[in-house]
């Protein structure tokens, strides 16, 4: 079914990589790379450790240059589309010193004259109380992730990148991020997301996205 | 907004202000201690002895002024925002210059009594020497930190970038004091060069921070 979703989704590409190699300290992390992302479809890239996942999200989210080849977002460079792109990294991205409500409202400040969501919209969508009166730091790591996947969601981006965004959650809390990363795709967001959890991420997945040795294959899901 | 995020960070944590506040008072005891100096010879190293005082110990707090933007990966999102980079910088400036600000309030009146220090200048003058000379220090400081940032000697980095460039200043900073102390020469030639000095090097602190925050390679 998923399948079926993807390719009826034939519109113009969200993302296009075009040969793109990467070199970290002499050591070829990614070799060319060729993929198109479509607007609304939901891309699970898998890899072992070190395969180049996290740098290719890096790339694609216009943080790193890459060495070889070129990337364009919605037509133009990944760093002039920033704000249509929302980059979800192994860290928290959030100020540990603040609250859930202080770190959202700082980031809605960065984006301010932009549609967002409020601070409550977005603590809503993660299934957070904005109220919790302790800082980030007292967080657990699943809360943290789900205050983390606020925080992209807040400025409605169209395309989002996820790196490991069920690490160290437990079922429950997964599954729930699960779903609302299923709505944000049926809502016509693109979803690229990282995970080790291939069974757990698979069902809203419309390609795979297959990176060993730094080359990407793509696959259809249950097959490869 | 960048400003009060800063000062809030800093407020609960105390992290800069601490280690600020116990080295410059480090700096003028030992001093003035070492020296032991008399009235008119604490005049003529007076100045000298403060800036350097401020300068180590807003270097120990510049040293972490990107550390929290870094450990949680902030500096990522703030990349990814329309938030224009000057206003990070400048933001970030503008809180560390009211913290080292509020160590120098602290430190003046203890400075004053251990050199037993009795201007012969017009004192309302240092008014505007310590705040040109903070913002000389800490303009470049944050600009600094921020290019040695993804180094893995940054501690060691940001004085070997910062010093050199602060010597223009700092000579200016000290002569001002001096002559302010001393009451032999006017001090107002100084204090211009300082605020000159500020703003060429904030603006080109301002024109290349871009480049430094989305160096990544």
């Amino acid at each position: 079914m998923a399948t079926e979703t993807f390719l009826h989704k034939i519109s113009p590409v969200t993302a296009a990589m075009q040969d793109i190699s990467h070199i970290y300290g002499g050591v070829p992390v990614l070799r060319h790379v060729q993929a198109a992302l479509l607007p609304g479809a939901c891309y699970l890239m898998l890899g072992a450790n070190g395969a180049g996942k996290s740098t290719l999200l890096r790339i694609l989210a216009g943080l790193l240059q890459p060495s070889f080849g070129s990337v364009s977002t919605w037509g133009v460079a990944p760093a002039d589309a920033r704000e249509r792109i929302g980059y979800m990294s192994h860290a928290p991205m959030l100020y540990d010193e603040f609250t859930g409500a202080e770190n959202l409202r700082y980031f809605a400040a960065l984006y301010a004259g932009r549609p967002c969501l409020s601070v409550a919209e977005a603590f809503a969508a993660v299934g957070l109380d904005s109220s919790l009166p302790q800082p980030v730091q007292a967080y657990s790591q699943g809360m943290r992730q789900r205050l983390s996947l606020a925080r992209v969601l807040l400025p409605r981006p169209e395309l989002l990148l996820l790196d490991e965004p069920f690490s160290n959650m437990d079922a429950n809390s997964a599954a729930a991020m699960l779903s609302l990363l299923a709505r944000e795709r049926n809502q016509g967001r693109t979803i690229v997301l990282t995970t080790h959890q291939r069974a757990l991420a698979e069902p809203i997945a419309d390609q795979l996205l297959l990176l060993a040795d730094g080359e990407l294959q793509t696959a259809l899901p249950g097959i490869a | 907004m960048q400003i009060g995020k800063d000062l809030r960070l800093e407020w609960r944590s105390k992290d800069a202000i601490n280690a600020m506040l116990f080295l410059a008072l480090l700096v003028v005891v030992l001093f003035s201690l070492a020296f032991d100096p008399t009235r008119a010879e604490a005049r003529q190293i007076a100045g000298g002895v403060l800036c350097v005082a401020i300068l180590f110990a807003a270097t120990s707090a510049l040293n972490q002024a990107w550390s929290r933007e870094l450990r949680g990966g902030v500096l990522d999102a703030q990349r990814m925002s329309p938030s224009p980079p000057s206003a990070l910088l400048l933001g970030k400036v503008v809180a560390n210059f009211l913290v080292v600000s509020s160590v120098e309030l602290v430190l003046a009146p203890l400075f004053t009594i251990f050199y037993n220090l009795d201007p012969k200048g017009n004192a309302w003058l240092l008014l505007a020497v310590l705040p040109l000379g903070t913002w000389a220090l800490v303009g470049n400081g944050v600009f600094f930190a921020a290019l040695s940032m993804r180094a893995r000697s940054r501690e060691l980095l940001l004085p070997l970038l910062l010093f050199p460039i602060f010597i223009p200043a700092l000579l200016a900073m000290t002569s001002a004091a001096g002559a302010v102390f001393t009451g032999e020469s006017d001090p107002v030639l100084w204090i211009r060069l300082l605020a000159g000095y500020d703003v060429i090097f904030t603006t080109a602190a301002v024109l290349l921070f871009g480049l430094v925050l989305n160096s990544e390679g």
